[in-house]
């Protein structure tokens, strides 16, 4: 499959955060020619492991991670009518939801729409000043309550129905791009290391629940213990109404980020890398450390160096983010060959300061 | 002085390395063993062979600063804290950007040029700016990268009646004190640790605690003393000349009974002033070596510091010096009675 | 059960004070476990060994409760209180509080423009002191005091302070004198300050190294009037977590006892809840990862001095929890 089709197959499967193991199947067989075994653990996040060139016993390990997980809602109450009432599954915004079309997981995927009341019965004022909260919010699926009640249980996940689509440009829009385009980006920077030499063990790790709390690349990393990581994310494009501290441009290259997050060696070798073989790059800069695995990664255990790798992307936590599939396959070429450098002298240096 | 030198070091989170240098060639003839971890904490030990509980005395190397985020088409520089700052405490201050300390001047408009109702609200981030004295971003960008931090450029300096005044005392106070302790054996293995980015969510501790597996950990900190007008009396939290404050419980731990005990007793013992921190709000590095791998008993003693993670904060020797003493006798005891 | 819940719904034991109610839950255990322990933290850890074919299974109740530490003393006996753990300040006014020694006060309220000036700073306790002098010989700084103990019964449904999370300990505690030998390794943990981050729970599960995990706590219901929207009800069985905001429900965990309750015919109902946490949070990030889930009482008005559950579901909760930790199909949870 090429970028176009691999990132469509990734969005439109479902994968909401807690309930991952629906998309393994697809990451098997993306990243199958590109490496030597896989590994899931207990709370499933996924392992590609590509084996280096060290003939040492304990081969040293660097651990990239990229979230499967998607956000998304949960049946929280079925109501006479057979109005069904969610909540949310990781941070959506409540505005981006209505007239939304959804997909409700039971023993079956039914679909439904998520109701707003008609502009014809809503008054000017509540138009312009209220915004739709969460609770006012239900998802109509032509079912009744009995009807319902046979297929769907409370605490059934619900995954926003958008196919992926390609606009001008490279660019592409769905949802699940946060953090899809990650995962794209592990998968190809996998591919290109099929042409370099590199030491060092890699572990491409798609994570489970980043979006309630980077939970699993807590563990994930804790099991495998690196000497190294790198996460790769997304971060935000500029638009109207954000400011240049705020967001990297779009389809300028991917976002390397410096903050408390990111070890200053890793941060040198992709800068300089990417200098090396002219890969275009932007700088991001974080006044904290949370947000991403990164954060997970960074404590575990005794310390792990780490660093991230943002795709840029508008319209965040919607049901169409926006990318540049350039700024991926920039990413994936800056990984393969940053991680083609890493030498003894690089590890030993992690501990140094 | 020692405590001079590291008030007057730069070192915000993750950018440590100017404390740090200058606290490895303090206390490096002094300790046994000495290294740096992977986020860059400093573990030093003495006594790794001696019998007794294996103690882990931490303060947190890092300061709360700020971060360059944007350069604009005039030079200026915009920015965002790193750690918790108020941001009215920024406007018209002098900062030092950079590894190369470059001054510059958080500005404000003049008071001629505001409208009234502007002067009644603080200024947002959003229109803070560090001014180096450049004419265009190019010319800028010859000085400044994306990323640089700047520190508050405030030096210690002593006032009447024991008192100082500088800045990061929150948590020089600790590293300080901790430094001027290995130049003592204890009978015991202890381990000296100056921690890193305690200011962005206590992230270097945890990882130090890991490492070392302590039988127990205590905290020297720097906290908020707001014994100022203005303020009712059971909202003071600590007082400046009362003594070192104890910690009772705050955001991320609740003080082990038996250190506390321990601690208060060698304090009644010796006649050292204490109190107690009567707030429990805010956090520090033991809220994370609490809670590393089955646990580890912890406590908390600080000094108190008014007007903390500002420019301009003070402090009193004379209460420095009663919890350099506090915990040097809590040490001793430690090592004759354990726990 | 009855029992055993007003026996350590009794309990003194506010988060980081866990002293007596420890004590108090070893002597209803002892005699029924194998092992038992206290580790770092405090948490009491009772073990049921299996025969080493089976799982090794982690349950957790804590046994803290929320209340208020005194912070300052004026000059006129008056104390100054924060909070230990989730307290509301509107279920503070004129409320009695107990010390451990027995000492009893009453919160008192400054004077308000509003109710919604209501705040923690303008509440203070009443020990009914006549000055800071008479204060001081019974409390100091640092003292904590929970809401004073009532246990009321009728019948069906029981109201009483701190059923958040007697009542889970109520559960592990009858699990543990009913349940048969199991082929299982139970590591029953009684928790400590969970009302303040889940704590105690991290540091267990770290010295356990369980093979999956289950919380026993509280859960909110959405049957009362004009009630947060929940689909959980009291008296419609044991309520098997799907999500909190402190984590989701290994799903594999939720459909095993799902199973297991329609199998043994016990009345089940699913719970998401949007806020609030337990245990499970801290077990599951643990090392590597352990897989859990939280089993839950529906209880009414939690955190308040007065919560309400049904005996009921408090019964099905426990049989719910022996038929899982009896069962010897485990392995099957972790299967894809």
């Amino acid at each position: 499959m090429n970028s176009q089709e691999l990132i469509k197959e990734l969005c439109e499967t479902t994968a909401v955060t807690g309930h991952e193991t629906n998309i393994v199947p697809l990451l098997k067989s993306a990243f199958e020619d590109f490496v030597d075994d896989f590994q899931i653990d207990k709370l499933g996040n996924f392992a590609a492991v590509k084996k280096g060139n060290s003939d040492k016993e304990n081969p040293p390990k660097i651990l990239l991670a990229a979230h499967m997980d998607e956000i998304g809602l949960m049946v929280k109450k079925i109501d006479e009518n057979g109005f069904i009432k969610f909540s949310t599954v990781g941070g959506i915004d409540p505005r981006t939801l209505p007239g939304q079309k959804v997909k409700v997981h039971g023993k079956e995927s039914i679909t439904g729409i998520i109701g707003a009341m008609p502009p014809h019965l809503l008054s000017a004022e509540d138009m312009d000043s209220k915004a739709y909260k969460l609770d006012e919010l239900y998802i109509d699926t032509g079912y009744s309550e009995e009807e319902l009640n046979e297929i769907i249980s409370i605490g059934d996940v619900i995954s926003m129905d958008r196919e992926l689509l390609s606009l001008h440009n490279d660019y592409v829009s769905g949802k699940a791009l946060d953090d899809r385009a990650g995962v794209l980006m592990m998968i190809e920077a996998a591919k290109e290391l099929q042409r370099l030499n590199h030491e060092i063990d890699v572990y491409f790790v798609a994570t489970v629940q980043e979006e309630i709390g980077v939970k699993g690349a807590i563990t994930s990393t804790y099991d495998i213990f690196p000497d190294l990581g790198i996460a790769i994310d997304v971060c935000h494009g500029l638009m109207p109404g954000v400011n240049n501290s705020e967001a990297s441009k779009m389809n300028d290259g991917p976002a390397i980020a410096l903050g408390p997050q990111v070890h200053q060696d890793i941060f040198a070798l992709l800068k300089d890398e990417a200098s090396k073989r002219s890969i275009p790059y932007q700088i991001e800069t974080n006044n904290s450390p949370f947000g991403t695995d990164a954060a997970g990664m960074q404590i575990a255990r005794s310390g792990v160096a780490t660093a991230l790798i943002s795709i840029p992307l508008r319209y965040m936590h919607t049901s169409v983010e926006l990318i540049s599939l350039n700024d991926v396959k920039y990413g994936a070429q800056l990984l393969a060959s940053s991680i083609a450098a890493i030498d003894d002298e690089f590890l030993e240096g992690l501990r140094c300061y | 002085m020692l405590l001079e030198k590291m008030i007057n070091a730069t070192g915000i989170s993750s950018r440590e390395k100017e404390i740090r240098d200058l606290i490895r060639e303090e206390i490096k003839d002094n300790v046994d063993e000495i290294y740096t971890d992977k986020m860059g904490n400093l573990i030093a030990s003495k006594g790794k062979e001696k019998d007794g509980p294996k103690v882990m005395l931490a303060a947190h190397m890092d300061e709360v600063g700020l971060m360059i985020t944007e350069i604009t088409s005039e030079g200026l520089l915009k920015f965002q804290p790193v750690g918790g700052i108020d941001k009215r405490v920024l406007v018209s201050k002098p900062v030092l950007v950079g590894e190369d300390k470059m001054a510059g001047v958080i500005g404000a408009k003049a008071i001629h040029l505001q409208k009234k109702s502007e002067r009644d609200k603080p200024i947002d981030f959003d229109n803070l700016y560090i001014d180096i004295g450049v004419n265009s971003k190019k010319e800028a960008e010859k000085h400044v990268d994306l990323g640089d931090v700047a520190v508050f450029s405030t030096k210690y300096e002593e006032l009447g009646n024991g008192r100082v005044i500088g800045k990061a005392f929150d948590d020089r106070v600790g590293c300080s004190i901790i430094a001027e302790l290995t130049e003592y054996d204890f009978d015991m293995p202890v381990y000296f640790v100056f921690t890193v980015q305690e200011e962005v969510g206590l992230r270097g501790a945890g990882v130090a605690a890991f490492d070392i597996a302590p039988d127990l950990a205590l905290v020297l900190e720097g906290t908020t003393a707001a014994d100022v007008p203005e303020n009712k009396e059971h909202r003071y939290s600590t007082s400046v000349g009362k003594g070192p404050a104890l910690t009772l419980m705050d955001r991320t731990v609740i003080a082990d009974k038996n250190i506390l005990t321990g601690l208060i007793e060698v304090a009644e013992d010796n006649g050292i002033d204490y109190q107690f921190r009567r707030t429990d709000a805010g956090g520090n590095d033991a809220g994370a070596i609490s809670l590393s791998r089955e646990g580890v008993p912890s406590a908390v003693i600080s000094l108190p510091c008014r007007y903390i993670h500002s420019p301009l904060s003070l402090i009193d020797l004379d209460d420095y010096n009663k919890m350099s003493k506090l915990v040097k006798l809590y040490l001793e005891r430690l090592a004759r009675k354990g726990i | 059960m009855l029992e055993i819940l007003e026996r350590v719904t009794a309990g003194f034991g506010p988060a980081g004070q866990e002293k007596n109610i420890r004590e108090l839950i070893k002597t209803e255990i002892e005699g029924y476990v194998d092992e038992l322990k206290v580790d770092n933290m405090g948490n009491l850890i009772a073990i049921k060994k299996g025969n080493g074919e089976g799982q090794k299974i982690m349950l957790a109740a804590h046994m803290d409760e929320i209340g208020i530490m005194i912070t300052h003393i004026d000059d006129d006996g008056f104390l100054r209180f924060t909070t230990v753990g989730g307290v509301n300040p509107k279920h503070l006014v004129n409320r009695n509080f107990v010390f451990e020694d027995g000492t009893v006060g009453t919160v008192g309220v400054e004077k308000l423009d509003s109710y919604k000036d209501l705040k923690l700073d303008k509440l203070f306790l009443d020990i009914g002191a006549e000055n800071k002098e008479k204060a001081r010989e019974t409390v100091g700084i640092g003292d904590v005091a929970v809401y004073q103990k009532k246990f009321n019964n009728n019948g069906q449904r029981v109201i009483s302070n701190s059923l958040d999370d007697r009542a889970g300990c109520a559960v592990l505690i009858s699990l543990l004198k009913e349940m048969d030998d199991s082929i299982n390794d139970i590591y029953a943990v009684f928790t400590v300050q969970e009302e303040v981050g889940t704590r105690g729970a991290g540091p267990a599960a770290f010295g356990i190294e369980p093979d999956l995990a289950l919380a026993v706590d509280v859960t909110g219901t959405g049957d009362t009037p004009e009630a947060h929207t929940m689909d959980v009800k009291l008296g419609n069985g044991a309520a098997i977590k799907v999500m909190d905001r402190g984590s989701i429900a290994h799903p594999g965990i939720k459909k095993m006892l799902a199973e297991l309750a329609e199998e043994n015919e016990i009345s089940y109902q699913y719970e998401v809840l949007e806020f609030g946490a337990t245990d499970a949070r801290a077990i599951q990030l643990s090392r590597g990862g352990v897989p859990s889930g939280t089993l839950s009482i529906p209880t009414r008005y939690i955190h308040s001095p007065s919560e309400m559950l049904d005996l009921d579901d408090l019964r099905d909760c426990t049989n719910l929890l022996i038929k899982f930790v009896e069962c010897e199909k485990l392995a099957k949870i972790y299967k894809k």
